[in-house]
């Protein structure tokens, strides 16, 4: 066992950018492992269900291209979580198309581990059936429709199947579907013989990049040291600190407890963490530890289903008169649009939203500044349908019928609503929901992420 | 009495997975956290009033090595998680709003 693996973060969202001294800065700490985080359910459940990735082809080639360059130089591998953005098959595809481009701009080849992250719908409609799923945080309980319906259905790959892919002999990258965010840094640390607890709760830290430093910034490497009783975070940019506080508030981002952190291996218990300065680039976390699992193992599920077809239209409004009575306009434009519906489209598919920018958008009923009379309002204009055809239908009549919509005291007679651009309407095209966010017990969660190994760049 | 708004330095809300919310407000000294801390005002029925939702399912957390405190509730918008039809705030980032201008004595 060694006496200390240094880990870098090329970023915290494969394609955000990193600063390329920094990146540098990383290779010359000799690392044992790159590692990089590529996707998220951050952005809504549309990149998971549409099999598309937030990040563009162009953003994440410019970021390989760098991290690729280093593993050749410095000889480690590295390590991409939740490729593609979303995981899927499609997503991880869309990876490797990446790689592929990238190896050959730098003519040379690359040896890869992939581990695909689909499920298959017929084991977790028997898991239903058998009492193994239960809902995460929120969720309601899983119907097998929800599960057939998914457009696209993951599990969430963890140290183990990670591992895995490090052990064998000459791999260069690994390409992970949909991943726990920790395996990415964890799998390495714990593979040979580090505390859990510790590696779990470093790589927690890692997987945003330099979102704990000061200035913050998910878009720059960060340099993780694993020892036997600790653990170091240290920036890599010479523009950059860490205090202790900042390291440790970065365990309250985007989770809904501060002190523990649920993993497939346990829950990691950070009360008892104790983070000291080390030097204005360094930070020493100690003390946190893994409760390991009591019941069977789990395996995160994620999928999405489609819910429809979107069509928006924008139109700002400046008459008081139209600004105070926007509720009852945009009731009456409902049930005129309705009424001038073919017989061939159903109403009760279609659905109408109006959010006002500049009154409560963004709150809605929950908007607390309700006695405010703005001189100029927002409308964004929503409608889901079934179709495009049909929502793009709904919007056109919808939209007329609030533009010359009749009301008492108006002045406003020859429109109601001033449109930025011709044409008016929008196409947002397919529209998804979360079907399944699940956990389901799989005591052979080995068995459902296994590595395949391909040479790309040949 | 002063607004909580007046007195965090961070004041920030995003989503915690698709169907919790969770809020984070920090304070630049020992004496602001600890007023806002030990503050009755700050309870979960009064979190749970703004948001019109249950108070069972609101959880308040103290984080003294940050001079922080956590909210963490169940997402408001969005008919199944963040980034569904009904949405309004799909990273669930500006969602604080209600809880700014709650008093604190």
């Amino acid at each position: 066992m060694p006496e200390e693996l240094r880990l870098v973060a090329i970023n915290g969202m494969l394609g955000y950018g990193y600063e390329p001294a920094s990146l540098e800065n990383g290779i010359a700490a000799g690392p044992h492992l790159f590692g990089v985080d590529a996707g998220s359910t951050d952005a809504g459940p549309y990149y998971l269900g549409h099999g598309r990735s937030l990040t563009t082809a162009q953003q994440i080639e410019r970021d390989l291209e760098g991290a690729l360059r280093a593993v050749k130089k410095v000889g480690v591998p590295l390590v991409i979580g939740s490729a593609g953005f979303g995981g899927a098959s499609v997503h991880v595809d869309f990876c490797l198309e990446r790689l592929e481009r990238v190896a050959h701009r730098l003519s040379v080849p690359f040896r890869c581990a992939v581990i695909r992250s689909d499920l298959d719908r017929t084991v977790v409609k028997q898991a239903i059936k058998n009492q193994k799923v239960r809902p995460l945080a929120g969720a309601p309980e899983l119907d097998p429709e929800c599960v057939d319906g998914s457009t696209q259905l993951v599990g969430q790959i963890g140290t183990e199947a990670i591992s895995a892919a490090l052990s064998a002999a000459d791999v260069e990258v690994v390409v992970a579907g949909r991943s726990c965010d920790t395996a990415i840094y964890a799998a390495l640390p714990i593979m040979e013989g580090f505390d859990p607890g510790l590696a779990l709760h470093m790589a927690k830290i890692m997987e945003c990049g330099a979102q704990c430093a000061i200035p913050l910034a998910a878009n720059d490497c960060l340099l993780g040291i694993m020892k036997r009783d600790a653990f170091l975070i240290r920036t890599l940019s010479n523009q950059r600190t860490v205090t202790p506080e900042s390291v440790a508030a970065h365990s309250l981002y985007e989770q809904p407890d501060p002190y523990e952190l649920h993993e497939p291996e346990g829950t990691v218990d950070m009360s008892n963490a104790l983070f000291e300065q080390i030097d204005r680039n360094t930070v020493k976390v100690s003390g946190s530890f893994l409760q390991p699992a009591t019941g069977p193992k789990t395996i995160k599920m994620e999928g999405a289903r489609l819910a429809g077809y979107r069509s928006v239209t924008m139109a700002g409004v400046r008459d008081p008169d139209v600004i105070e009575n926007l509720d009852a306009i945009f009731v009456t434009a409902k049930e005129m649009a309705i009424a001038n519906l073919p017989t061939t489209m159903d109403p009760a598919v279609l659905t109408a939203d109006l959010k006002i920018y500049g009154r409560d958008a963004v709150l809605g009923h929950l908007e607390p500044r309700t006695a405010i009379s703005p001189h100029e309002v927002g409308l964004l204009l929503e409608v889901i349908g079934p179709t495009q055809e049909t929502a793009n239908a709904y919007l056109a009549l919808l939209r007329s019928s609030l533009l010359h919509c009749p009301f008492e005291s108006r002045k406003t007679t020859a429109g109601n609503l001033a449109f930025p651009f011709s044409p008016s309407d929008l196409e947002g095209g397919p529209v998804y929901e979360f079907s399944v966010y699940h956990l389901l017990e799989a005591d052979d969660s080995r068995s459902f992420f296994t590595p395949e190994f391909v040479t790309i760049g040949e | 009495m002063a607004h909580l708004c007046e007195l965090a330095s961070v004041f920030r809300s995003k989503n915690a997975g698709p169907f919790l919310l969770t809020i984070d407000l920090m304070f630049g000294d020992e004496s602001t956290f600890q007023r806002v801390a030990n503050a009755a005002a700050l309870s979960t029925e009064a979190v749970a009033r703004l948001y019109q939702i249950d108070p069972e399912n609101v959880r308040i957390v103290p984080f003294p090595k940050a001079k922080a405190i956590k909210v963490t509730l169940p997402r408001v918008w969005g008919r199944a998680g963040a980034g569904s039809p009904g949405d309004r705030d799909v990273y669930g980032a500006q969602q604080h709003g209600p809880l700014m201008n709650l008093e604190i004595p």
